[in-house]
């Protein structure tokens, strides 16, 4: 293969360039506004540079003072990574069992799991919130992991790379004299290992990234997760714009990392599976 | 000889049928429980409520019956009518963020060089938290000293729209921020899409002389519909559930400009304390959504061509 380079694509690569940084100016003026002093913030033309620096004392107000952050990534952090964990553990199984157990009634289960894929989250909040309530988990980080966890569309992705599995590795094993349990964990799960790093991934940034849930389940501010400590942030400290942006920055950073790390699952994980969170 | 066999493995493929029906159960048992018990159980409670008028604070022998009056009584409610309307109208980001999405995708895929440096660019403020976005859209909106109006005027604009402030110009705001949020998903799937449409297809129009328009509306368009419907179906069914960005960029203000299903479904719910009354917005909301899902399902076959 022989690369020569043409200039109509050089031209083409440099306005979509462009207009890829005119998408991702919001970013980079929460960014900018971030490290300035107050005064700085709405000054026009916009200092997309800082003229003036104030990057320690705005994230140290944000991280150190009367909004405790670092109590709010902490619960984000321990809600996040116990909904990922669980929800790839009980999807996967579930999806082995759709794809490669033989069961009665798989079939119509099947369509029942899909079938709770259709009803919007909102619609069903006032039920699972006495239902939370009568189990005593209602103001608590474990039922916000029980309400983040199952979910059909984590079984319903991961049946489609289960199913990718070729039935005769599975009967290999099985000739050995492998049980459905040795089957999962010693022969499908290490070969849809990566599809099941995308779709934990996914359900991270999901659960970060989530909203609703902790609006409604949680009431106690010492158990409050960052999406609603930013928001508190945000209505409280009214004119402190810097300090407000330096807490937006600080939500998004851990989704930055992992969607920098993970850059290539993610995005091949949405394109083969098609979701949406 | 053979007898013999036949009566050896008859009941071992009886017991491996078991073993198989056990295996099974056991495995899609913990998703099957949580489903049940946070989806499926609510659902039908939600349906129930939906014909009483009960609040949720008040205690089970409180629930009266009501039969269909909070149906009548929805279709009546000027706030749930706006609130639908609004929803209706939000359904435009779709084939909006669509249209831009495939012609970002066609050419990111063939026009350009550092084409996933481009994807990552673009898909950004899709993994982004909505609450973060929501608040930076605050500031950048802000009618006197945003950065937005502050260019518009420093243009030569002297009363630029006041945004979200402005009951006119709230929704079109929110639709511009779901479009930016949404345009990165779109175009990966698209992209997906266009990779797989075989080249030959392209090389043999090539020779044939078509230009790259015609490339485009008889080869790429066509290929792509079943994409194009996928995300047109998912695309509705999730600007029907948005509800994260409305709360967080308006509050559905200013006057009702913006509020949505989903919004006026939480206050009832949760500030209103009317559980039977918002239980029959949650089934309007799910009926919605079971419409798109049926239309969809009647309709792929006729309008995609594969």
């Amino acid at each position: 293969m022989k690369k020569t380079y043409n200039s109509g694509k050089i031209v083409t690569t440099a306005l979509m360039l462009l207009l890829g940084l005119v998408f991702l100016l919001p970013f980079l003026w929460m960014i900018s506004a971030s490290f300035k002093p107050e005064v700085d913030v709405f000054k026009y033309p916009i200092e997309w540079i800082p003229k003036q620096w104030q990057v320690y004392q705005n994230y140290k107000e944000v991280w150190m003072g009367q909004h405790n952050f670092a109590l709010f990534y902490w619960n984000t952090i321990k809600v996040t990574l116990l909904t990922t964990v669980v929800s790839v553990g009980v999807s996967s199984m579930a999806a082995y069992a759709f794809s490669h157990v033989h069961f009665k009634g798989r079939d119509a289960l099947f369509v029942v799991v899909l079938m709770t894929f259709m009803v919007p989250n909102l619609s069903i909040t006032v039920p699972q919130f006495m239902i939370l309530k009568w189990l005593h988990l209602i103001d608590s980080h474990v039922g916000l992991v029980l309400v983040g966890s199952f979910s059909a569309l984590g079984t319903f992705m991961l049946r489609q790379f289960f199913m990718g599995i070729h039935k005769d590795y599975l009967d290999a094993a099985r000739m050995d004299g492998a049980g459905q349990y040795r089957l999962f964990m010693g022969v499908a799960v290490p070969l849809v290992k990566p599809a099941l790093v995308t779709y934990g991934i996914l359900r991270f940034i999901w659960t970060w990234n989530d909203y609703s849930n902790p609006l409604i389940f949680i009431r106690s501010p010492q158990l409050e997760t960052i999406q609603i400590g930013i928001q508190k942030f945000a209505s409280e400290s009214g004119a402190f714009y810097s300090l407000i942006m330096a807490g937006t920055v600080s939500a998004i950073i851990p989704l930055l990392l992992i969607f920098i790390i993970g850059q290539k699952q993610v995005i091949e994980g949405i394109a083969l599976g098609g979701v949406k969170g | 000889m053979n007898t013999k066999t036949s009566v050896k493995t008859k009941p071992r493929k009886i017991i491996r049928e078991r073993e198989e029906n056990l295996a099974g159960y056991v495995f899609i048992a913990p998703m099957m429980i949580g489903l049940i018990v946070l989806t499926i159980i609510p659902t039908i409670i939600t349906l129930i409520l939906s014909f009483t008028e009960w609040s949720f604070i008040a205690g089970i022998n409180k629930i009266k019956f009501n039969g269909l009056e909070n149906y009548v009584k929805l279709f009546k409610d000027q706030v749930f009518i706006t609130s639908f309307r609004n929803n209706l109208i939000l359904l435009l980001v779709v084939p909006l963020q669509l249209i831009l999405s495939l012609v970002i995708a066609v050419i990111v895929d063939k026009y350009v060089y550092f084409k996933s440096l481009l994807k990552v660019m673009f898909f950004m403020p899709y993994i982004s938290s909505i609450v973060a976005v929501a608040i930076v859209f605050q500031l950048l909106f802000h009618p006197s000293f945003g950065p937005i109006n502050q260019t518009l005027k420093a243009l030569g604009m002297a009363n630029p729209p006041k945004w979200l402030a402005d009951i006119h110009y709230a929704l079109p705001s929110v639709m511009i921020i779901m479009i930016w949020v949404g345009i990165g998903f779109s175009m990966i799937i698209y992209l997906a899409a266009l990779q797989a449409i075989p080249r030959d297809l392209y090389e043999s129009a090539e020779i044939d002389g078509a230009s790259t328009s015609k490339k485009f509306w008889k080869i790429t368009f066509p290929l792509v519909s079943p994409t194009t419907f996928f995300l047109l179906v998912t695309g509705l069914i999730s600007s029907f559930k948005a509800f994260d960005i409305i709360k967080v960029l308006t509050n559905g203000g200013p006057a009702y400009s913006t509020s949505v299903v989903t919004h006026y479904l939480y206050n009832t719910a949760f500030e209103g304390l009317k559980t039977g009354y918002a239980s029959s917005i949650a089934m309007l909301l799910f009926g919605c959504v079971l419409l798109i899902t049926v239309i969809q399902l009647y309709g792929q076959k006729k309008w995609v061509n594969y």
